[in-house]
């Protein structure tokens, strides 16, 4: 398929679409209201279901009752958005239903501001809503790979049965670029008679099912918090992604960096390496599962000085950096948030005085 | 001689956790019974709400979620969205919709969603111990209305038909009351009327069943139902607010 110029917020519209989800429910936020506009539009075509709730409070329950039935469903938002549909994830993720979320991160805390930001990264890794509970957590680093992590996220939602979310931000879910939706991503949603509330008769069964998250006995609830903990344990077995930049050779620093901020690092980057500086970095696409031994090895590479954790927030995903480096390599964290993305001018000056200093 | 009663098969065996003097075992089968009667427990989803009815899925031999507190509404959007086919009914007490789900069941009201609400209206909160809900009558005591409810600081009871037939939107509402079997007759076809509006795609429906709470009025069984119908049922008139003809 030939390729189209799109808004990173309508790509991921279609590419849920793509993906054979057709039930989208959503409340209008800055900066991913285009994601509603487009499918308020797209989905009556396309045979599909679209609300507008009226709050992300009661989104995020739409999604939990399709969800449960069976069906593929997609909501999206963004952070004070999130925030509310975080008591809906966590009852998802305890009553183990497959849904997507996709969180187009602006700024905070509060109301903030509606231009890019990472700050959510602790919302979205370390729990957000209560309870033990994780989500696969997706960053795409633009509008080709939002798509491509749209259309994976709903085979992968099913595979665990739990909510899996795309972590953008104001910049991926704005910018306009060349996509095509790959076709063999398409993956044929899995039969579901197992657990879900699709009526008695849809399974040609006599026996109910029940969608839950109330577990009184004390054991019981213990037993599936280990199931939960299986499910996220085999997570970072098989769902571990990142890219590796320039690790090839020996460098002095190592940047971990993902989604735009990994852009404007590669950039950084590039252009160290024709002044004669050679810097690494791994680029975490998943988030939940964390890269842990990619990054481990990257920074214990004999001549790396020093990590750096690149993101617009005040130091987030530094914690994970450092847990996972074990102190093998100090570990510093870089970055701005409020909106405006570090160039690559001051990514370079920054890494720059570190290693003269 | 022929089996003249029997448990109506949208019921389950389980032996419910309900007090002695509850109602909720009346409004149980009484959706059940109508389950049964229009033949439609092998596509009908229920939602158990937060509060007494919370285990309701164990009582009930359909498929069934549970909410978290409030969001029923919500979910059988989300439910009635994807799969218009089945028949579907949230089952909440009045803390639960009238006071933390009040977003969500107006507005499910209002979009005119084709599901089908039992609320069930006791005047109190249940499960978490005799709390005050918006329902709770003025001067009726509750563990944190402990002189009685004080309406200069908490307001009047929200009368939920009366607020629900407000909207311009077509839909069904209507209250009745368990209290004696001359009302418990009406009550049951007041929620077969209702699912029959969802069979037939028509509006939101919605019925209130004025309940007791024994336990956490601090009366006798026979006591609460003297006291609901001297109490409740002239603050909670019954009848038929709304229909969509």
């Amino acid at each position: 398929m030939a390729k189209v110029l799109m808004k990173g917020n309508e790509a991921i519209g279609e590419a849920a679409i793509r993906a054979g989800c057709l039930n989208y429910f959503a409340y209008p936020i800055t900066p991913q209201s285009e994601v509603a506009e487009y499918l308020a539009k797209r989905l009556p075509e396309a045979g599909g279901t679209f609300v507008q709730g009226e709050s992300e409070v009661a989104v995020g329950y739409m999604i939990f009752g399709a969800a449960a039935c069976g069906e593929r469903v997609m909501t999206t938002s963004s952070s004070p958005g999130v925030s509310l549909m975080s008591e809906a994830i966590s009852y998802i993720a305890g009553a183990r239903c497959p849904a997507v979320f996709v969180n187009i991160m602006r700024g905070g805390p509060g109301l903030g501001g509606i231009l890019p930001s990472q700050g959510d990264y602790f919302q979205a890794t370390k729990g957000g809503g209560h309870g033990d509970y994780h989500m696969l957590v997706m960053a795409p680093d633009g509008v080709q790979e939002a798509v491509e992590m749209t259309m994976q996220a709903f085979p992968l939602a099913e595979k665990y049965r739990g909510p899996v979310m795309i972590m953008g931000d104001g910049m991926i879910g704005q910018m306009m670029e060349p996509v095509e939706f790959p076709e063999d991503l398409y993956v044929p949603p899995t039969n579901k008679d197992e657990w879900a509330t699709n009526g008695m008769d849809t399974r040609k069964s006599d026996t109910k099912n029940i969608v839950k998250s109330l577990y009184l006995d004390p054991t019981v609830l213990n037993d599936h918090n280990l199931l939960l903990k299986s499910q996220y344990d085999r997570m970072k077995e098989e769902e571990v992604r990142f890219e590796n930049y320039n690790t090839d050779g020996d460098y002095q620093a190592l940047i971990v960096s993902y989604g735009t901020m990994s852009r404007v690092c590669k950039t950084a980057i590039d252009e160290m390496k024709a002044q004669g500086l050679e810097i690494g970095m791994v680029r975490p696409k998943t988030l939940f599962p964390f890269p842990e031994k990619a990054i481990h090895d990257a920074a214990s590479k004999p001549g790396c000085k020093v990590v750096v954790s690149i993101e617009m927030s005040m130091g987030q995903m530094v914690e994970d950096v450092e847990r996972v480096v074990k102190g093998k390599t100090p570990v510093q964290w870089y970055g701005q948030c409020g909106g405006e993305v570090p160039t690559p001018q001051k990514v370079m000056e920054h890494i720059q005085s570190l290693l003269n200093s | 001689m022929g089996k003249t009663f029997s448990k109506p098969e949208a019921l389950s065996d389980a032996h419910t956790h309900y007090c002695p003097g509850c109602t909720h075992g009346i409004a149980h089968r009484l959706v059940a019974e109508v389950i049964d009667e229009l033949g439609i427990r092998g596509r009908t989803v229920g939602i158990a709400p937060v509060g007494c009815a919370v285990m309701a899925y164990n009582y009930f031999s359909c498929d069934f979620q549970e909410a978290a507190h409030g969001r029923a509404p919500a979910m059988a959007t989300g439910m009635k969205r994807v799969r218009p086919d089945l028949m579907v009914f949230t089952y909440q007490g009045d803390g639960d919709l009238a006071s933390i789900g009040m977003g969500e069941i107006i507005h499910a009201a209002n979009r005119g969603e084709k599901f089908t609400t039992i609320f069930i209206n006791n005047a109190i909160y249940g499960m978490t111990g005799g709390q005050m809900a918006p329902t709770t009558m003025p001067g009726q005591r509750a563990t944190t209305a402990p002189m009685g409810r004080d309406v200069e600081k908490t307001g009047m009871p929200i009368r939920m038909c009366e607020l629900l037939s407000s909207l311009a939107t077509p839909g069904y509402v209507e209250r009745q009351t368990l209290l004696k079997p001359k009302y418990i007759n009406k009550a049951k076809k007041a929620i077969k009327k209702a699912f029959e509006y969802q069979e037939a795609n028509k509006c939101f429906s919605f019925v209130e069943l004025v309940s007791t709470c024994p336990t956490n009025w601090g009366m006798t069984p026979q006591d609460a139902l003297k006291w609901a119908e001297e109490t409740l049922l002239p603050y909670y008139p019954l009848g038929e607010f709304k229909s969509p003809e």
